[in-house]
């Protein structure tokens, strides 16, 4: 399973990450999700927490501080008020 | 006429002057490529936030719950004008055009009988209005120690009009800053930020989808517009700070320039004297020689 969507981590200052994605997990406010291409649009607040993208068989982690997520079947975009990079693991 | 010695120490202060203001225009042109790219490099988030409020306001629109952040006040007693401002002058018209943008806004929101407060970030604004509105003046800003801007320092500044606006003192808020068009062209600009300006969010793919919310969609909103209006903050400050440097450039670009005309002025001018000079001597010897 290959297909991939669209990931846009956003910063206040700058845009932190672009680009297709196998997967994402982030921290909702009411509960971890993961997203995979198809899901159905939602919209949630985030908390503290590690989103974690899968591309290319790699696991890359950032930590953010609180934002908001916006998904479409396509497309993730998350907003963070604060992210640091994490090495990729 | 000036003697010789007094223009040779004219020209020299001049040439120092040029010296300055040439440094002063390439640290400025060095700075404004920094805030440029600070400035470029903020929009996505704000571009994307104010997507998302549009899209959700759609849903809570018309409906009593809609949040006063969003929608404002029906009853707009006290207005509550943000005017940002450089921190520093040398930078040619910007912090005057701002405060005088300011000042007609101003003007006209008292002719509609309402109150105005000001709320200065910046000192060169703070200076200018200090004298002709200083009464109305609530909270000054100075953010000359921030060296790069983050949302840490739009911070202190929202949370103070929230408090204002949660306390009822103020109805209404707008903000005034330099709109960043060019590096030769800067638009003093009035924004709305309570009620909330929804006008330049852009096309919705989303539109009509289904969309699940979590929380309620108001909840989401309750947390999002303060947000909202920090973010909006520091893209005005950014621009700001971009549009002064731009400012600053060009001032002292022209600033130069001035000074090498004068400086060439001098210079023709202390030669003739010199010139002048030798002939007079001159004359005196051969008449001088002639009576002998």
């Amino acid at each position: 399973m290959t297909e991939t969507i669209t990931f846009h981590l956003v910063a206040p200052e700058s845009e932190v990450f672009a680009g297709e994605v196998e997967s994402v997990t982030a921290p909702g406010s009411e509960g971890d999700f993961g997203v995979f291409k198809g899901h159905a649009p939602f919209m949630t607040t985030l908390r503290e927490g590690t989103v974690s993208v899968m591309h290319g068989g790699k696991r890359q982690d950032f930590a953010i501080h609180g934002g908001f997520a916006d998904v479409t079947p396509t497309q993730v975009t998350v907003l963070a008020e604060a992210v640091e990079r994490e090495p990729a693991a | 006429m000036a003697s010789l010695k007094e223009m040779r120490s004219r020209i020299g202060s001049v040439k120092a002057t040029q010296k300055i203001t040439k440094a002063m225009q390439m640290v400025a042109a060095a700075k404004l490529k920094r805030a440029q790219n600070a400035a470029e490099s903020a929009r996505p988030y704000a571009e994307r936030m104010a997507n998302v409020i549009a899209n959700l306001a759609q849903g809570v629109a018309g409906s009593d719950s809609a949040p006063a952040l969003l929608v404002g006040r029906q009853q707009v007693n006290a207005h509550l004008v943000v005017v940002a401002t450089a921190d520093r002058g040398l930078c040619g018209g910007f912090n005057t055009s701002i405060v005088r943008k300011a000042r007609e806004q101003i003007k006209s929101i008292e002719e509609q009988g309402k109150t105005v407060r000001i709320l200065c970030v910046g000192k060169k604004g703070y200076d200018q209005l200090r004298r002709q509105h200083g009464s109305k003046i609530v909270d000054t800003f100075d953010l000359s120690a921030a060296k790069r801007l983050s949302l840490q320092d739009a911070q202190p500044i929202a949370d103070r009009i929230l408090d204002l606006f949660d306390k009822g003192d103020v109805d209404a808020v707008s903000l005034i800053h330099a709109q960043f068009k060019s590096v030769i062209s800067q638009v003093p600009t009035a924004k709305s930020l309570i009620p909330a300006d929804l006008t330049g969010a852009g096309d919705l793919d989303m539109a009509g989808a289904a969309y699940e919310y979590e929380p309620e969609e108001g909840e989401i909103l309750e947390t999002l517009l303060p947000r909202n209006l920090s973010t909006q903050i520091l893209s005005a400050l950014l621009e700001n700070a971009a549009g002064e440097q731009g400012a600053r450039m060009q001032a002292m670009d022209s600033a130069t320039r001035n000074a090498g005309d004068m400086i060439n002025d001098l210079t023709l001018q202390y030669n003739r004297t010199r010139q002048a000079q030798i002939t007079k001597e001159l004359i005196e010897i051969i008449s001088g020689a002639e009576a002998l």
